[in-house]
C-alpha cells in the first residue's frame, strides 16, 4: 500500500480503536480531549512519515505516540487538579506512569462500551447515528453531512450537543449491567439499524459512501455477535438482515450509478458469500422464544434471495408482513405487504387493500396503486404514476417513475 | 381514535377435530390476511389472542359448570383490538372476517377508556 493510502485507511481502522480506549480511560467528559489527541497523532504521522519514511509497524507506531500523548495528558490533568484543589500528596508525581492498556482484549471491550454510551436512550437518535459514525468509524463531519445531506456546520453541532449530553448526562463507558443490558442493547440495535438503513436508502448520490455506511453497520454489528453478552438472537437476526440486504450491493446500482429495480437486477451478480452469511446469522437468531422485527425482516429478505417469483415466496413473504405489521406498522412495511398480496392472491384483492391504505401523500403509495392497476385499468394506472411523479423527491425516484410513464405509451 | 373489541362467535364444537400442519396453516391464512389487513391501516390495537374450546363457567355460590354453552349454543372462539374513529368504521374493519365464512358472526364493542 502506498503510504498516501496507508494513512486513510489507518485512519478508518486505527482512530476508533485508540479513541474508544482513550475515551474509556479519561472518562466521558474529555471526549474532545481523546479526539484531539488522535488527530495528533495522525498528524504527527503524516509529517513524520513523510520526511523519514514509514515505521516498521505504522499501527505500532501510531499507539506508542497516542499513549505517550495521553501519559502526558493524565499527568498535566492530575497535576493540574492537585494545585486547584490544593491536595498535596505523598507520593512523587514522576514515579507514577498511568497504565495505558492497548491490547487486542481492552481494545475491542473498549469499542463496545463506546458503542453502548453514545447509544443511550439519553442521547436523540440522529446524534447517535452521527456520534457512532464520528467515533466509531472514523467519519469526518464533511462525510456524514454528505451521508445526512446537511452541512458541515450543522453535523458539527449536533455532535457537539451530543457529546455535551454525554457529559451532562454522566454517562459511563462501560457495559451496561446484566439487568439492563438487553433493554438497552436494543437502542444499540435500532442505532445500528438505522446507521445500516441510512447507507442502503439514502438520497446521497455518494454511492461509494452510501456502501461504506453499510459495511461500518455491519462491523459494528458483528462485533456485538462476538461478544458473549451481546450475543443475542436479536443481534443476529439484525446481521443476517444487513447481509441479505448488502448481497445485492452491486446489483442494485448501475454503472450509470442509477437505481436498479429489484426485478431488473441480475442475480447472477448477487453476492453468494454474503447470502450465505446471512443465512448462518438468521439460524443462529433462532434461538430462545423472543421474535423480533429484525427477525421478520431477516426472514423477509432471506426470501428475496431468491429471485424465481414463485407462489411458495410470495406466500411465505406475505404472512411475514402480516406477522411484522402486528409487531410494528410502519408505512414502508404497508406498502410492501400490499405488494406482497397482490402477487400471493392477486392483483383485484390487492387493489381493494391498496385503496384503504390512504398514504395518499407518499410517492411510493402511488407507485404501487400505478403498478396494480396496470392492465386492470391503465389509464388510473397512469394516473396514479403521475401523481408519484409530482410527490417524489429524489431525482433517482424520479427517473424510475419516468420510466414507467413512458412504458404507458 | 378510539379503541373496539372485535369478538368471534361460532357453534360450539365440544371437540375439534386434531388438524394437520397444512390443514392448519390453510386454516390460519385467511386470519392471518385479514389481520393483516386492519394492520397495514395502522389500526390494530392488539392481535388478541384465539381461545380453546374446553372452559368452565363460575357462578354465584361457586357453582362450577362447563362452559357458557349449556344455555347458549355460541362459544367466543377469539378477540382482537382494533382502532377507529367510530363503531361504524369498527364494524367496517370488521367485514371480511373469516368467522363469518363458517356461520359465525363478529361482535363489536367500544371499549370504555379506564383513564
Amino acid at each position: 500500500m502506498q503510504q498516501n493510502e496507508l494513512i486513510p485507511h489507518l485512519f478508518r481502522t486505527e482512530y476508533r480503536k485508540i479513541i474508544s480506549v482513550l475515551c474509556k480511560l479519561f472518562g466521558v467528559e474529555h471526549i474532545a480531549t481523546a479526539e484531539d489527541i488522535v488527530s495528533d497523532t495522525f498528524l504527527l504521522a503524516a509529517e513524520t512519515w513523510g520526511l523519514k519514511g514509514l515505521p516498521n509497524n505504522p499501527a505500532a507506531w501510531l499507539y506508542m505516540v497516542a499513549k505517550n500523548k495521553a501519559v502526558d495528558f493524565l499527568r498535566r490533568d492530575t497535576l493540574f487538579k492537585q494545585k486547584i484543589s490544593n491536595v498535596l500528596q505523598e507520593q512523587d508525581m514522576a514515579d507514577t506512569t498511568p497504565e495505558i492498556d492497548l491490547s487486542t482484549k481492552n481494545i475491542s471491550d473498549s469499542q463496545l462500551q463506546m458503542m453502548f454510551a453514545i447509544c443511550h436512550p439519553a442521547i436523540p437518535a440522529e446524534a447517535q447515528i452521527g456520534l457512532s459514525l464520528s467515533i466509531l468509524c472514523g467519519f469526518g463531519a464533511e462525510e456524514i453531512a454528505d451521508a445526512f445531506l446537511s452541512n458541515k456546520e450543522t453535523i458539527y453541532k449536533r455532535l457537539a450537543r451530543a457529546k455535551e449530553k454525554l457529559r451532562t448526562e454522566k454517562i459511563s463507558i462501560a457495559i451496561p449491567a446484566q439487568q439492563e443490558i438487553e433493554s438497552r442493547l436494543h437502542t444499540v440495535l435500532t442505532t445500528l439499524y438505522l446507521l445500516f438503513s441510512e447507507g442502503y436508502y439514502s438520497a446521497s448520490q455518494n454511492t461509494g459512501l452510501r456502501k461504506e455506511l453499510c459495511l461500518e453497520a455491519m462491523r459494528l454489528n458483528l462485533m456485538l455477535t462476538e461478544h458473549e453478552q451481546t450475543n443475542i438472537p436479536a443481534a443476529n437476526a439484525l446481521l443476517a438482515l444487513m447481509c441479505f440486504h448488502a448481497s445485492r450491493f452491486e446489483a442494485r446500482i448501475n454503472k450509470q450509478g442509477e437505481m436498479v429495480l429489484y426485478e431488473e437486477q441480475d442475480e447472477t451478480i448477487w453476492n453468494k458469500a454474503l447470502i450465505q452469511k446471512g443465512e448462518y446469522y438468521l439460524t443462529r437468531a433462532s434461538t430462545g422464544n423472543t421474535l423480533t422485527k429484525y427477525h421478520v425482516e431477516a426472514a423477509i429478505a432471506y426470501w428475496h434471495t431468491h429471485k424465481a417469483d414463485t407462489l411458495e415466496k410470495w406466500e411465505n413473504i406475505l404472512q411475514l408482513y402480516n406477522k411484522l405489521l402486528q409487531i410494528e406498522y410502519t408505512p414502508i412495511a404497508a406498502l410492501n405487504r400490499t405488494y406482497a398480496l397482490s402477487k400471493a392472491n392477486g392483483k383485484k384483492e390487492a387493489i381493494i387493500q391498496a385503496e384503504k391504505l390512504q398514504l395518499t401523500n407518499n410517492h411510493l403509495y402511488h407507485s404501487l396503486l400505478g403498478n396494480l392497476y396496470t392492465s386492470i385499468d391503465d389509464a388510473k394506472a397512469l394516473q396514479h404514476t403521475k401523481q408519484a411523479l409530482a410527490l417524489a423527491k429524489t431525482t433517482a425516484d424520479k427517473e424510475t417513475i419516468l420510466k414507467k410513464i413512458n412504458s404507458f405509451k | 381514535m378510539k379503541e373496539f373489541l372485535l369478538i368471534f362467535r361460532r357453534e360450539h364444537i365440544a371437540s375439534e377435530p386434531a388438524l394437520s400442519p397444512e390443514q392448519l396453516q390453510a386454516m390460519m391464512k385467511p386470519w392471518q390476511d385479514w389481520i393483516g389487513n386492519i394492520a397495514a391501516q395502522n389500526k390494530l390495537a392488539n392481535s388478541g389472542n384465539r381461545l380453546e374450546a374446553d372452559g368452565r363457567v363460575l357462578k354465584t355460590g361457586n357453582i362450577v359448570t362447563d362452559g357458557p354453552y349449556v344455555e347458549i349454543k355460541e362459544a367466543i372462539g377469539g378477540y382482537i383490538i382494533v382502532k377507529a374513529n367510530s363503531l361504524e368504521e369498527a364494524t367496517e374493519l370488521a367485514k371480511g372476517c373469516p368467522i363469518l365464512m363458517v356461520g359465525g358472526n363478529v361482535e363489536i364493542r367500544t371499549i370504555v377508556s379506564m383513564n
